[in-house]
């Protein structure tokens, strides 16, 4: 099997670096709708002025490289045990350059463990096995900030009046974003999960995230959600880092997946505008990134430090 | 924009309100999570002993928190290995989980600025009117523009025992971007745009407030 941990280096700085284009211009999008001069515009220059040094700098766009989350789907043959060792070597690699923190903590000593790796739990790897004869790597970074403000209803909530259906959905949804008040980074795009049980539902939640800005869900009462949540989201005014704006919401992402009758649970996972995400390819000696890197980027190597 | 050097004298920040830009220059501290509790259970509520170098570096970091400014942050380190560091980015942390602390730590150490993002409660908007301090609003995640200002690291404290994130780090910084979102007067950007959003979701949702 070959060794894919220079691969998975090469991943990770550009996940972490380099914000990919549809995000990038979504956000110039949010810039000029909102006010001139208003403290919005203002953050959203700076974002945007930052996600260029970024890639200019080889550096990480945010100092929270969150949780590396891997989804992996990989054609009959390959170890997961040893793709396991690669992408655990490439993430100690990635933390030594500097691309990303040493985000692991252990919960019971509250020690860092200074490499950005702790037991079999972190990273996060996710393996699916898949037809066909290509190795994708689906990476996304998930920081702290926009993880806690994530949120898991139960329906029906009485306090929000939300009834197991779509509407009540609907309801906790922007309840969420309303709790959330812009902390996690607005604007950032949210991954909404109806149905599993508590752990499946939140993993859904956010593996829903991969999916392009730009996409319609297939199925139109998820579609005609997604749609509606991002108007009404975007018309609580939150704005960019809670400052008060029209865009608070760069996209909202839904997936749906079969419940027990006791239970309706509906998931919401937070992404921060920093929306860090990137696939690799592998087909045979062939290794392809999707979105490959912005022209601006500076190759892996070329780094002044 | 208000161009303003560290330590701050209590009549510069009485002069600031919700939404004035402001460029800090000088020296302060990063400290989050670890450091909050450490300063508060050790020096404040004593609840724990001081141990290993707990009395030394409270002595160190007094003189730099008095009139200075705490920053939410946990940076991202070059130079670990030869202890010539350097700061790679540096965006602020969410600042509500100092909540239970900040009042506290700014009135033992006479902290007159803190840096962050997302803002904070009531007990820190009353501190903030007692002390006469303020709450400086970072954008979160420009790590690269706010590093950009960090010209120089000087030191650094509990590395070993808080890890790269959460040390207390002393930096140098050279205009600093940040925009005043608390002030000593009692008014709070986040306390504004949550009644008003709230008010938008009791229509969006057809409930009384």
């Amino acid at each position: 099997m070959i060794d894919l941990s220079e691969r998975l280096l090469e991943l990770i700085r550009l996940t972490s670096s380099d914000l990919p284009p549809d995000v990038e211009q979504a956000l110039h999008r949010a810039r000029s709708a909102e006010a001139e001069g208003s403290a919005a515009s203002g953050a959203l220059g700076a974002i945007l002025e930052n996600v260029a040094m970024a890639r200019e700098k080889s550096s990480p766009i945010c100092q929270d490289t969150g949780t590396p989350i891997f989804f992996v789907h990989y054609p009959a043959g390959w170890s997961t045990r040893r793709l396991r060792a690669q992408i655990r070597e490439a993430v100690a690699e990635a933390t030594r350059r500097s691309y990303l923190r040493p985000n692991a903590v252990d919960s019971i000593s509250g020690k860092n463990s200074g490499d950005n790796l702790g037991d079999e739990a972190f990273p996060t790897i996710h393996f699916e096995e898949a037809d066909g004869d290509a190795l994708v790597v689906d990476l996304i970074l998930k920081g702290g900030g926009c993880e806690n403000v994530g949120a898991q209803y139960s329906l029906p909530d009485s306090r929000l009046g939300a009834g197991r259906d779509l509407e009540g959905v609907r309801r906790v949804v922007l309840d969420a974003v309303h709790r959330a008040q812009g902390k996690g980074c607005a604007p950032g795009v949210l991954g909404v999960a109806i149905g599993g049980d508590r752990g499946s539902s939140f993993a859904a939640s956010k593996e829903v995230l991969l999916r392009p800005l730009d996409d319609s869900h297939p199925a139109p009462e998820l579609a005609q959600l997604e749609t509606r949540l991002l108007e009404e989201g975007n018309r609580l005014g939150i704005g960019p880092m809670g400052f008060g704006g029209d865009t608070t919401l760069l996209g909202v992402k839904a997936t749906s997946l079969h419940r027990l009758p006791a239970s309706f649970f509906v998931s919401v996972s937070y992404m921060c505008w920093a929306h860090r995400r990137r696939r690799m390819i592998v087909t045979g000696d062939d290794v392809r990134f999707d979105p490959p890197p912005t022209a601006s980027t500076k190759a892996q190597g070329d780094r002044d430090d | 924009m208000i161009d303003l050097s560290l330590p701050l004298s209590a009549d510069a920040v009485r002069q600031l309100h919700v939404g004035d830009p402001v460029r800090l220059s000088g020296v302060m501290l990063t400290g989050r999570d670890a450091a909050h509790k450490w300063m508060v259970e050790t020096f404040i509520q004593k609840t724990r002993q001081p141990s290993g170098d707990d009395l030394e570096v409270e002595k160190a970091i007094r003189p730099l928190l008095e009139g200075g400014a705490i920053y939410h942050c946990g940076p991202v380190v070059s130079g670990l290995d030869t202890r010539e560091y350097r700061f790679v980015a540096a965006g602020p942390t969410t600042s509500t989980r100092e909540e239970p602390y900040q009042a506290d730590v700014m009135r033992a150490f006479q902290v007159r600025g803190v840096i962050g993002k997302g803002g904070m409660g009531p007990k820190t908007l009353d501190g903030l009117g007692r002390c006469g301090a303020v709450y400086l609003h970072a954008i979160g995640g420009a790590a690269q523009v706010l590093a950009n200002a960090i010209p120089r690291v000087e030191t650094v404290f509990m590395l070993e025992e808080f890890g790269v994130p959460e040390a207390l780090w002393v930096i140098h910084v050279e205009r600093f971007p940040v925009v005043v979102s608390m002030d000593s007067h009692g008014g709070s950007l986040h306390e504004e745009v949550e009644d008003a959003s709230r008010q938008r979701l009791a229509e969006l949702l057809g409930i009384a407030r």
